[in-house]
């Protein structure tokens, strides 16, 4: 065990992803340096410049050319420095990656791993700091992760880069830089399968990425409250380990879906549509969403508080689906 | 290089290859044209007649290890690198036995076991991916090559450019092949850019390029040839740029009202099938007998494929699910 950053946790996976596999490359803009994040610091030094390999700003190609590689068997790790940016790269990761392997009658395989970062409360504006993972999962053929916790961005990034089909690995910018104990060796974490992360019988929390520390503040909240929440992390949104959130609906009858992406055409309408369609008869209140408002995110900081969903409207989430109105 | 140099180059067996191989090509888009208007070839289809000598000249040299992209106007290159007729008419016709099970269609045929890698609907979105093709065997190492077909129109496109500069600036073993048939779709060259030849676009990047006449089958074949040579050292990028021309429209169906008859009566004169028979004939490369025999047996090679494809049937609806995700190994 030792301390980590949730980056560092990244960081020192990615070295040994390398080190365990020399297919494994990593290429994007400013790499060598680190990225403005530091988390592919050390790698050029460690494993070469071939390897790591600096790119101009061209996300497009970055990314057609990651798909290149990984269709002639290599496993590129291409990084988006800001998901922002991934707009750029949809255009390759929609219509090349996603379904080369369906439109080739299986021939082709993507094993490729994108990796980028989304996320508000940094004073970065509209451009800097949005969450966008709901396209991605929209597209057949891709896989969607996103990690909460040191420990999964480390055991998560091991599978996505063991996965034979194109995964993207959203990171969290706001987590980065939080401590916890992670294990020395992490096992890989296999995709689509949820952590309970408390368990807790009245009510039902599923949240993602930064949210799950947000659920969590606010099950520790409600806990003094009386009231016991269990919160869920699916950690991947595809595959959705639906089977865990029905099963945990049925224990608590209570559902409360969290992100921080926009609510309208967002992941958790997705879920609500699955979990009302795999566990109607086990709700007993209509299931509530904590999302962003449906704006662009202001840079000024008090704006971009009120923007940021939370602790505070987790709680009061969670008493709306016990009968009580809290708050606005 | 002058087409005399460049036939010095080619002997009877190579020139007779090359007939062959565009023969098979005229036969099987004459054939498939037929096929989308008794509605047997479903969808947008988009036929290479005319430009034949590129995908032969170009392909001929290719080895099955090597990586080949293309684009929508694909299927001489696919047939040039040795996929079976018959798997390939099959695929458009949305068969089974289709070398994508019907999954891919006239615009995406795949053919991993005789090196062609992909085929994009999406205009200079496969470019990159020939970069990332060249950029694994620098990494694994090895002299297998990457080309990637497109055409004049894909030169406009961001992919394009961002590419050129990559390719570039790692000097990777690519070999860029556009097929300027002076068209896309409806436009001609002069309605999207001021610069007139591809070469042109790129000349500041300081990479090896050429413009030859991309009718003339051996004037192709000796430019790509030395390129070839080059991407084999592990040396590149580079562009090769073939003026050509669609004898058909863009899709099967296009009435081409853009076009003039002077014009097309003009290329119609320049048929590189044309060309390589008189050229082979004149330099005793080879005769009559042969030019006819090849023309017959790619015929019949083609109606047997078109029996082939008519008697696969199409895939169970189950296929449907199939090979979203690939399992792993
Ligand atoms: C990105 C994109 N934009 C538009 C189209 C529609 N489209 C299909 S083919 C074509 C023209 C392509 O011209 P060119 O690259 O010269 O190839 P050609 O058809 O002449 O072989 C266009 C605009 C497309 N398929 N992809
Ligand atoms: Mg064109």
């Amino acid at each position: 065990m030792s301390q980590l950053t949730y980056l560092k946790a990244i960081n020192r996976t990615l070295a040994e992803v390398m080190r365990a596999d020399p297919r494994v490359f990593v290429l994007g803009e400013d790499v060598r340096e680190g990225g403005p994040f530091g988390a592919t610091q050390g790698l050029a030094e460690a494993f070469g410049e071939e390897r790591v390999r600096d790119t101009p700003i061209s996300e497009g190609t970055i990314c057609g050319i990651a798909i290149g590689a990984a269709q002639a068997g290599l496993r590129p790790i291409v990084e988006i420095m800001f998901i922002d940016f991934i707009t750029l790269a949809l255009d390759q990761l929609v219509n090349q990656a996603a379904k080369a392997h369906y439109m080739s009658g299986g021939q082709l395989r993507v094993p490729l791993v994108l990796r980028t970062q989304g996320g508000a409360g940094q004073r970065a504006a509209a451009q800097h700091s949005q969450s966008f993972e709901a396209w991605l999962t929209h597209v057949p053929g891709l896989k969607v992760v996103m990690p909460s916790s040191a420990s999964d961005a480390a055991g998560l990034l091991q599978s996505a880069v063991a996965d034979p089909n194109p995964v993207v690995y959203v990171e969290n910018k706001a987590l980065y830089f939080q401590r916890e104990e992670v294990p020395d060796a992490v096992a890989p974490i296999p995709l689509g399968r949820a952590a309970i992360r408390r368990p807790g019988r009245d009510v039902t929390i599923v949240a993602t990425s930064r949210l799950v520390a947000e659920a969590l503040a606010a099950a520790e909240q409600l806990a003094g409250e009386g009231i016991e929440v269990e919160v869920i992390d699916p950690r991947s949104l595809v595959p959705f380990d639906l089977e865990a959130v029905a099963s945990s609906v049925a224990r608590t009858h209570r559902l409360v879906v969290a992100h921080e992406a926009v609510g309208q055409g967002g992941f958790g309408a997705e879920i609500v549509a699955q979990v009302q369609a795999a566990a109607f008869d086990e709700l007993d209140a209509p299931i509530e969403r904590v999302t962003a408002p449906f704006t662009p995110i202001p840079f000024s900081p008090p704006l971009e508080d009120a923007y940021l969903p939370g602790k505070d409207q987790l709680v009061a989430a969670a008493w709306a689906t016990l009968g009580y109105q809290i708050g606005g | 290089m002058t087409t005399d140099a460049a036939s010095s180059i080619i002997d009877a067996p190579v020139a007779f290859s090359l007939l062959r191989t565009m023969w098979r090509i005229r036969a099987f888009e004459e054939r498939v044209s037929e096929l989308v208007a008794t509605g047997e070839v479903p969808g947008l289809v988009h036929l290479s007649i005319g430009q034949e000598g590129v995908a032969a000249a170009v392909c001929g040299q290719l080895r099955h290890d090597d990586a080949v992209y293309t684009g929508h106007r694909g299927h001489g290159h696919a047939l040039a690198m040795g996929a079976p007729l018959d798997r390939a008419m099959a695929e458009l016709m949305g068969r089974a036995d289709g070398l994508c099970h019907g999954k891919g269609g006239s615009m995406h045929l795949v053919d991993v076991a005789h090196g062609l890698l992909g085929a994009t609907g999406v205009v200079g979105g496969n470019i990159p991916l020939a970069l990332g093709a060249a950029l694994a065997v620098r990494l694994r190492g090895g002299d297998q090559v990457a080309v990637v077909f497109f055409g004049d129109g894909a030169v406009q496109a961001g992919h394009f450019n961002e590419s050129i500069n990559l390719a570039t600036l790692w000097e990777l073993p690519a070999i860029l092949v556009c097929e300027n048939n002076g068209f896309a779709e409806f436009t001609p060259r002069s309605a999207h850019t001021k610069v007139e030849r591809v070469s042109d676009v790129v000349a500041p990047y300081d990479l090896a390029s050429e413009t030859v006449d991309g009718n003339d089958v051996f004037a192709v074949y000796a430019a790509f040839g030395r390129f070839l040579a080059r991407a084999r050292q592990g040396r590149g990028p580079m562009l090769l740029e073939c003026l050509t021309y669609r004898l058909r429209g863009h899709y099967e169906g296009d009435p081409a009202r853009y076009r003039q008859a002077l014009e097309v009566a003009e290329w119609q004169a320049r048929d590189p099938i044309l060309r390589l028979e008189r050229r082979g004939l004149e330099q005793g490369l080879f005769g009559q007998a042969e030019v006819a025999a090849a023309e017959r047996e790619a015929r019949e090679a083609v109606e047997a494929a078109v029996q082939f494809a008519r008697q696969s049937p199409f895939p169970a609806r189950d296929q449907l699910f199939v090979h979203t995700y690939a399992e792993q190994e």
